[in-house]
């Protein structure tokens, strides 16, 4: 018990112990009630935005929505066309922009190992992924409807694209390079090529991961408003041909959430709905195959 | 214990081989210097892997012992600033030099990990992988090379009844010693083992060091290891490594009973390292 040195500084003082100890509850406690009513201010607004939008929501859903076409206000329209167009578009979108972003991923992960080229890509895909979505819609305006005569399906789907493409890169990239170097290793060292230890153990291994990125990929496509405005532009008739103005349900919430007819109004609404369910879904997926993988 | 001590002498409890006979060399190094990037990480190694023995490499951590079998399959190409030069000649074929086939040589100097690495895939799948890497087998006559490969393995007997079922459910023992019947399954002639047993219980240690023994009926060996023990019990030879120097190298129970380097004595009594 015997101290051989002094340990220097005053005496220890049980009083002094308790007050430090009483000053620390009271900053815990206030820091502890700013955190509590921040985090309850923004539920608050989140689950405002959720109810009005199921009240309203389900209040402009009925069959017909799921039965009909867009049609003039006060003649009982649906939503049939936009509901249609987007699930072409993203899942286009998502079947052109899914191979290019894996094939970049892979790159990136498997053969860009601190090289130039790799860290510039890197880079571009970066400011790709948090561009602002209506720039992508006007660059493909520029390239693509400008010059070949006119707003299509198809340029939707290549704006659409262009977003999924960066999303998947950076999942890919990532997933892959959660893979252990003993792994790629224990391939390598049996005598494959560099390619089969990619495809057959890699993708396998990172697979659930992978998924998830498409998945969420295609989840935040499908509520794209802003590259669309500029390239499928949108169209109340029903139409399935990918060279002319397509509708999509994010276009057309756009265009009857500021109408005057309350008709319209209420099939804004129940779009909205439509997609916030449809988005909710996915992503629900995609967490459970995550979470199944781990 | 006296009475075999024309083949073996004690040490720490452990009988270690004291044959002076080893074979004719699979692997012969000679003047082997490996860089990684300016960092020299292995000096003038002279060392002969004789076959169908077992050659024990120990040495402090970062004393190259590792660096060693990376050479000995090429798996230092997978990294960039990584370099050898030298000779480590098996069968008159220069391993290092850049013309050497890279797949061809990995199909016959295998190599198991420190770590388990089960392939995401069944366990069947995990040993045809590597044997379609090289070789045109029928469905019979691959069901045969998984189960000839399971049983050399020590495995078959657990795992027959669900060899179709994912190999990551196995204990991390068995991952072991399926990662090894894979690798017998390509028929490699010479085996690395990188510290295999250090991740596993004890009986998984003695199941793996037991499969060693057999082994080395059909392959040359070359085993990394931290334990000295172990490294008694398993080697027909052991070499001592030291700041990327091959300081000594042995019988087994002369390195460990009668060292003739200062460096080699401390390390196996335990001075440092």
């Amino acid at each position: 018990m015997s101290a051989t040195t002094a340990i220097p500084g005053p005496a220890k003082d049980s009083t002094t112990a308790l007050l430090l100890g009483r000053r620390r509850h009271r900053v815990n406690l206030i820091i502890k009630i700013c955190c509590v009513t921040a985090t309850v201010i923004g539920l608050l607004f989140l689950a405002s935005i959720l109810f009005t939008l199921l009240w309203r929501g389900v209040a402009g859903l009925s069959l017909t929505v799921f039965t009909t076409s867009t049609l003039p206000p006060g003649s009982h329209g649906g939503l049939l066309n936009a509901i249609i167009g987007t699930v072409i578009q993203t899942m286009l979108g998502a079947a052109i922009g899914t191979p290019i972003g894996l094939m970049v991923g892979t790159y990136l992960a498997e053969y860009a190992q601190g090289s130039q080229l790799g860290n510039a890509v890197r880079f571009v895909s970066d400011i790709l992924l948090s561009a602002p979505s209506i720039l992508v819609g006007l660059f493909v305006y520029q390239i693509i409807v400008s010059p070949f005569g006119g707003f299509s399906g198809i340029a939707g789907c290549l704006a659409l694209a262009l977003i999924v493409i960066p999303i998947i890169v950076r999942t890919t990239e990532d997933m892959l390079r959660l893979i252990p170097s003993t792994l790629r290793e224990a391939v390598i060292g049996l005598g494959a090529p560099k390619w089969k230890m990619i495809v057959l153990i890699c993708y396998r291994a990172a697979k659930d991961g992978i998924v998830t990125g498409i998945l969420l990929a295609i989840a935040r496509v499908s509520g794209e408003t802003a590259p669309l405005l500029f390239t499928s532009l949108g169209n109340l008739n029903w139409s399935l041909s990918l060279t002319r103005p397509m509708a999509s349900l994010p276009v057309t919430i756009y265009q009857y959430a500021g109408s005057a007819f309350q008709d319209w109004v209420d099939l804004a609404w129940a779009g909205a709905l439509l997609i916030t369910v449809a988005v909710l879904a996915v992503n629900i997926i995609a967490r459970t195959l995550l979470r199944g993988g781990k | 214990m006296s009475a075999t001590s024309e083949q073996t002498q004690s040490f720490g409890g452990v009988q270690a081989r004291a044959t002076a006979d080893m074979n004719e060399p699979k692997i012969a190094i000679r003047k082997l210097d490996f860089y990684y990037g300016d960092h020299r990480a292995l000096k003038d190694i002279e060392l002969n892997l004789p076959e169908r023995q077992v050659t024990g490499v120990i040495g402090p951590s970062g004393c190259g012992k590792s660096t060693l079998l990376r050479v000995l399959n090429r798996m230092y190409d997978l990294y960039p600033g990584q370099r050898a030069t030298g000779e480590a000649m098996m069968d008159g074929q220069n391993i290092v030099s850049p013309d050497t086939d890279l797949n061809a040589l990995r199909a016959r100097v295998g190599m198991v990990f420190q770590k388990p690495t089960p392939f995401p895939m069944t366990i069947y799948e995990n040993i045809a992988f590597g044997v379609k890497l090289h070789e045109k087998l029928t469905k019979s006559q691959m069901d045969e090379r998984v189960e000839w490969s399971l049983t050399r393995g020590a495995l078959w007997t657990e795992v027959k009844d669900r060899i179709h079922t994912s190999a990551m459910g196995l204990s991390g023992g068995q991952q072991q010693r399926l990662c090894i019947a894979r690798t017998i399954a390509v028929r490699p002639e010479v085996i690395l083992l990188d510290e295999p047993t250090s991740a596993l219980d004890p009986i998984s240690t003695l199941k793996i060091e037991e499969l060693i023994d057999e082994l080395k009926h059909d392959f040359t060996i070359a085993i990394v290891t931290h334990n000295m023990q172990q490294a008694a019990r398993c080697a027909d030879q052991v070499a001592f490594f030291y700041l990327g120097e091959m300081v000594e190298v042995a019988p087994a129970a002369r390195l460990f009973t009668a060292p003739k380097e200062k460096r080699t004595q401390d390390y196996v009594t335990g001075r440092f390292g």
